[in-house]
């Protein structure tokens, strides 16, 4: 038994692989929060309280890069509708959040705000339950991975597959902003929810709250990182590499091409879901502009940036595109579209592989450069 | 008969168990008057064909003779119009399966061009097809069983790519990845093995040893071979069936089938047919030059 969980880490990484994503967590899990907690406001090693939470939201978008990997990196299936999911689980969390307000809100209701306002006088029914927290969790989990069951089934039995499943997705995204824009739909129309005060009893307003909702983004990211880690090493991950490669060829082998994209394609809309849940109480808003197409679109370029079918390089690139988002639109916002684009186009050209995947092209150069030097040099001179 | 006792022990609890014994002798695959029509042109016209367990068939024809078309409808790749296909004694009705469920009933095919997983290894490649379960949970928690791994070493050994098992098929030639599909077919360890057009890209000795394979898993799985080589098909044939049309034309021995007045006449064109061309006017072991290149289109 040991022996097999041994050999099963070896397959999921190398040690020096093991050795570096020990020491990411660890700057981004201990690191981090500590530097912020138990240091002065003006030292020099200081992480300023406003950084926490907006690295917090890098993890979890870099969670929901490496789920649309999972997909498009191996299976070979490009969704754009992935801001669906992080949108519902965001909106699940959001709606434990206003109902934790209580009535503390403006109108001091024992309804939400923005209820009070369209004149309801009770609770609509899917609101209920969500006074618990834990209620909403398992909501942001089951309610994505519900949909993209029922979605996907529909898709894939179909053999929709490539550009068109693509703009399937988009289009589903398109119309699920549309509903919730609807004040009538009951999510608070244009304006979303928002106002948070509290989670769990603890005030968001607090330091200790963000960095503890900081901490749990980089579990989950972890933890998301793993198991999809896990899904590509193990056999069902070679049936998704195949499944890109030749679907013809894996129906005839007798694998079942809808179970297996069903099973990624879910799999991935849950992690998203986790991703939006825990986005919404470090931003503390969550509004229908979570669900705009360009959204989706600039998942898969964070995907494709840090390089497609490495699922690290997925989270790294999602880093740096809003590292870089964050940087731009505070220094020059006019030209962050522009720099947006460009970087699309420059990485699809010159980095087909991402950052990621072209630093491990670079490296293996290295090694066999090195191997090279070491061969006995055969002068020019003694030439016969 | 010997051809009935070789073949795997199949269940008996099939459904119409009366239909495949067809007047007292065994069927393995029976197209029962099957059409495909593809916008009004059928490419398979009431096709009437069996084969026996363990037989080893060369299906021949002329371009659009609807050879391909059939081991579609055999492997559920394309539905039939009309007509059922039945497989084994027990005539399985085809009908109600999707692709991966025909395979797992026991059909494995290889197609014309070869259809490897590019990015895997050919280990990897082996390990896929191996028969086994083939279901989302199994896959996702299930290594290699010892078995498995010693057929599959077997197998790489058998189509001769050892010493590249561990690189990706990316680097293997057009003969090797052929092979390799064989070997897939292999390891999945089908009764029927539909193959379509085995040699095509392969040297000489690639397709001498292509013919000893066929003819050694022949008995014990049944084989139908769709091939425009002639010189290959004779070396292999042991029954013949010639297609035209959609239709079965002619079937027997290949040295009967080439001298079948009906075959030259399609073949060779010596009676006044308007519709045929001037590729038709060749002798008939010339003549799967031509239809080599179209099949690489195709």
């Amino acid at each position: 038994m040991q022996s097999r969980a041994k050999k099963l880490l070896l397959e999921m990484h190398t040690p020096r692989q093991w050795l570096a994503l020990a020491a990411v967590a660890g700057i981004v899990l201990v690191a981090v929060p500590v530097l912020n907690l138990a240091t002065t406001p003006t030292s020099a090693l200081r992480v300023s309280d406003h950084l926490i939470p907006l690295f917090g939201k890098f993890l979890c978008f870099a969670l929901v890069a490496v789920a649309v990997d999972l997909l498009w990196g191996f299976a070979g299936i490009l969704s754009l509708g992935y801001t669906v999911f992080f949108a519902c689980g965001g909106y699940t969390m959001g709606m434990y959040l206003m109902r934790a307000i209580g009535r503390d809100g403006v109108y001091r209701n024992e309804l939400p705000d923005f209820m009070v306002f369209l004149d309801w006088h009770e609770l609509p029914w899917y609101w209920r339950g969500f006074d618990s927290l834990g209620f909403a969790i398992a909501m942001a989990l089951l309610v994505p991975g519900i949909i993209a069951l029922v979605f996907g089934y529909f898709a894939f039995r179909s053999r929709i597959r490539g550009v068109y499943f693509s703009i399937i997705t988009q289009a589903f995204t398109y119309a699920s902003m549309l509903l919730f824009f609807r004040n009538e739909t009951g999510f608070g129309g244009n304006n979303g929810l928002t106002d948070f005060k509290r989670i769990a009893g603890l005030p968001l307003h607090e330091q200790s709250t963000k960095v503890s909702l900081y901490i749990a983004s980089g579990f989950a990211l972890l933890l998301g990182y793993l198991l999809c880690r896990y899904v590509v090493c193990s056999k069902l991950g070679r049936v998704l590499v195949a499944l890109r490669d030749q679907e013809l060829r894996v129906m005839f082998a007798g694998y079942s091409p809808l179970k297996f994209k069903l099973f990624a394609w879910t799999l991935s809309a849950i992690l998203c879901g986790l991703a939006g849940a825990l986005y919404v109480p470090q931003v503390g808003i969550i509004n229908p502009n979570e669900l705009a197409p360009s959204k989706g679109i600039e998942m898969a370029v964070w995907v494709a940036v840090g390089g497609r079918g490495t699922l690290a390089g997925a989270a790294v690139g999602a880093v740096a595109v809003n590292g870089a988002k964050s940087w731009l639109t505070a220094a020059h916002p006019e030209y962050w579209l522009y720099v947006l684009g460009s970087l699309f186009i420059a990485v699809t050209l010159f980095l087909p592989r991402g950052l990621v995947g072209h630093l491990a092209v670079v490296s293996r150069r290295i090694t066999t450069w090195r191997k090279q030097c070491k061969l006995p040099r055969i002068s020019i001179h003694n030439r016969p | 008969m010997q051809t009935a006792e070789n073949i795997h022990s199949q269940p008996t609890v099939g459904v119409h168990s009366d239909r495949g014994d067809h007047q007292g002798v065994s069927t393995m695959v029976w197209l029962d008057d099957v059409t495909v029509s593809f916008n009004g042109f059928k490419a398979l016209d009431r096709l009437d064909l069996r084969i026996e367990p363990g037989e080893l068939r060369c299906v021949i024809g002329p371009n659009g003779a609807g050879k391909t078309t059939m081991m579609d409808v055999i492997s559920g790749k394309t539905r039939p119009h009309s007509g059922k296909v039945y497989l084994s004694r027990e005539a399985i009705d085809l009908a109600g399966y999707r692709e991966d469920q025909i395979a797992m009933l026991g059909i494995g095919r290889k197609f014309q061009r070869p259809t490897v997983f590019e990015d895997l290894t050919v280990l990897e490649n082996l390990e896929l097809a191996c028969r086994g379960r083939k279901g989302v949970w199994h896959s996702l928690f299930a290594g290699m069983s010892g078995e498995q791994r010693d057929k599959v070493t077997a197998i790489v050994e058998r189509i001769n790519l050892s010493s590249q098992r561990h690189d990706s098929c990316r680097q293997l030639s057009h003969g090797q990845k052929q092979w390799l599909e064989i070997g897939m077919l292999l390891a999945q360890e089908p009764n029927v093995l539909l193959v379509d057009e085995p040699i095509a890209g392969m040297t000489h000795g690639e397709a001498a040893r292509t013919a000893e394979l066929l003819d050694s898993l022949a008995g014990a799985h049944t084989v139908i071979v769709v091939e425009h080589d002639m010189d290959f098909v004779h070396s292999i044939a042991r029954k013949v069936t010639v297609l035209h049309q959609g239709r079965v034309l002619a079937e027997g021995r290949m040295d009967e089938v080439q001298s079948d007045p009906k075959v030259i006449e399609v073949y060779l064109g010596t009676a006044p047919e308007p519709s045929s061309s001037a590729s038709d006017q060749r002798p008939i072991s010339r003549w799967y030059q031509n239809g080599d290149l179209d099949s690489m289109t195709a």
